[in-house]
């Protein structure tokens, strides 16, 4: 009864772990993944957006939001599995020892959470999308294709997220990722509003971040529009995976396995 | 027994820690079918050698064979035929009992019937069958160590890496968790366990080394140890007239005093003399029994507590 799974797949049975958990709470989970944005979209989308009294970028404020908000919830999921969740597995409850006496190497249990933040984004995204499309605010039917892109886009902030968790001894650390890291990035990566209008600097800096990337790419797609520069921005969200990644492995390796 | 290809066969064996040695040219052949005992005060490096014959661990060097595979870090093949009991429970507290079972099989890449029915019989083999689909923080602390033992045999392990598998549980436990070892050992397996009691490891290992400081002090069977290394006879006295009584005593050259707090053991080849002097003061309380494997540890590793 010994077989061994094929070496690029060992990733799975992480993956599938982690799924099965989420799903015993599935209520919960999709009720926030539905609820959270429906409010954000009523209350500023139509709340704050019936005050601006112009549209923006040609958009009513509301469409301009819900298509910010796939990407920054792709990002926000991401960052919380890869941190909080993710940390727990690792240091509360040894989650991922338990998994290393398996014939499982840190490498695939890394790629696996990478791949699950991917998948948690994606659902958030469709839940987002879902929302959206029910209260019109979708183009058409080429949105579609923010899913693959959320998950590229959860993949990218959960391995970041997890070079965090690498070096963290208690859930507060995470704390100055949040405040110094996400929380600007979601206000100043054109979430809520174009970012024209910032000073320079700031705008300098929101284009070397990756949400402004995701947005770029995602947005278009929500609004009936076609992305520019495609490659330009699927290359920094995959360059964030790929140093964001190794230095993940190196680092919890060096805590685990020592 | 096949004594020419040792399940585990370890040379030479260091590890350090910021500078510290803590595992220092350890040896170790273990035999096919053997249950072998890994015996140390706290910080001996028990753990860290399991760790390493487990390649969770880079050791800094040696050599390292489990089951005529060389180990190195990150292979993950040997951990194929391997069940480890790891000192702390790592079970998952997401899951219920059947489905730690189940997922764990699934990290080996095992699903389907035949992993069902086997986790059924692991169930019933770790006395947890009324409990599966509890969750895991509704079990108790024997419960728990009997579902992780289970949880160490869902790949047919050839193997069984234990560390201190009974330690924290009630004796009622113990004696389950040594009853479902013996059945493990007769059935073919070879054991490697790690514990800090010494009638454990005296009724259930074949052979046993003493470590202390990362280093083997002593190793052979339970009885060949303390045949070479103790007394026969024990007496262990108490009360506060101990002193004035070992003043008088005229001990033979043979007969060995240690204190012990308010005790006082008496290691001696011949116990009539010591006992019958001893009837001289009522008031002293004494027993008197053979040596055993704690009284080889304690000469081996020394009285004092290991806190550092
Ligand atoms: N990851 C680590 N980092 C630094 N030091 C460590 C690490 N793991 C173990 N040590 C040190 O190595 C020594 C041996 O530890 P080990 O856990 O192997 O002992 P042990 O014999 O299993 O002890 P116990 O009976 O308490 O379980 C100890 O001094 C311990 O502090
Ligand atoms: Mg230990």
């Amino acid at each position: 009864m010994k077989t061994q799974q094929t070496a690029w797949l060992r990733w799975y049975p992480v993956w599938s772990r982690n799924m099965r958990v989420w799903r015993k709470l599935i209520g919960p989970a999709l009720l926030g993944n539905i609820g959270e944005p429906l409010l954000y979209l009523l209350a500023l989308g139509y709340g704050l957006g019936s005050f601006l009294g112009q549209k923006i970028e040609g958009l009513e404020y509301v469409v301009f939001l819900a298509s910010g908000l796939v990407c920054s919830s792709a990002m926000n999921t991401a960052s919380f599995e890869g941190m909080y969740s993710a940390y727990t597995r690792m240091a509360v409850q040894d989650t991922w020892i338990g998994m290393l006496t398996a014939p499982l190497t840190l490498r695939d249990i890394i790629y696996a959470e990478v791949i699950w933040c991917g998948t948690k984004s994606v659902i958030s995204v469709a839940a987002i999308l879902l929302v959206a499309t029910a209260m019109g605010l979708v183009a058409d039917a080429r949105a579609i294709l923010v899913l693959p892109l959320g998950w590229l886009v959860g993949a990218c902030f959960g391995s970041m997220a997890l070079v965090m968790t690498s070096i963290a001894k208690t859930y507060d650390f995470f704390l100055y990722y949040f405040t110094l890291l996400v929380t600007p990035m979601l206000l100043l990566s054109g979430v809520f509003f174009p970012i024209d209008g910032m000073p320079e600097l700031v705008q300098t800096i929101a284009k070397i971040l990756p949400l402004y990337h995701a947005i770029a790419l995602m947005r278009p797609l929500m609004i009936g529009q076609l992305p520019t520069d495609v490659l330009l921005h699927l290359t920094v969200l995959g360059l964030y995976i790929l140093v964001a990644l190794p230095i993940a492995i190196r680092l919890i390796s060096r805590r685990l396995l020592r | 027994m096949d004594t020419t290809n040792p399940v585990v066969n370890i040379r030479s064996l260091c590890k350090s820690y910021d500078g510290q040695r803590v595992v220092d040219n350890f040896d170790l052949q273990v035999q096919r079918g053997e249950c072998f005992g890994l015996l140390g005060p706290n910080g001996a490096g028990k753990t860290t050698i399991l760790r390493m014959m487990l390649g969770m661990t880079p050791p800094e060097s040696g050599e390292l064979n489990i089951l005529e595979q060389p180990v190195s870090q990150g292979s993950y093949q040997v951990r194929q035929k391997i069940g480890v009991v790891p000192q702390m429970d790592n079970l998952d507290p997401d899951f219920s009992v059947v489905e730690n079972l189940r997922t764990y099989a699934s990290y080996f890449n095992l699903s389907g019937e035949i992993v069902r029915n086997r986790i059924q019989e692991l169930l019933e083999f770790a006395r947890l069958t009324n409990k599966a689909d509890e969750q895991i923080d509704s079990l108790s602390g024997g419960m728990k160590r009997r579902l992780t033992l289970a949880r160490a045999l869902v790949n047919a392990p050839e193997l069984l890496i234990l560390d201190e598998p009974t330690t924290g549980l009630d004796p009622q436990a113990r004696q389950l968790i040594w009853q479902r070892l013996r059945e493990l050992k007769h059935s073919g397996h070879t054991l490697i366990m790690t514990t800090h009691y010494m009638e454990e490891a005296q009724r259930l290992c074949d052979r046993l080394a003493i470590m202390d400081h990362g280093k083997v002090i002593v190793q052979g069977t339970p009885q060949e140890l303390i045949d070479a290394h103790v007394e026969p006879h024990v007496i262990e006295v108490v009360g506060n007239d101990v002193e004035r009584w070992q003043a008088q005593f005229n001990k033979q050259d043979s007969t060995r005093f240690e204190s012990l707090g308010e005790s006082l053991f008496i290691y001696a080849q011949d116990e009539k003399p010591v006992i019958e002097d001893l009837c001289k003061f009522s008031h002293l309380d004494f027993i008197h029994r053979r040596a055993n494997l704690e009284d080889v540890f304690l000469k081996m590793t020394g009285r004092d507590l290991r806190e550092e």
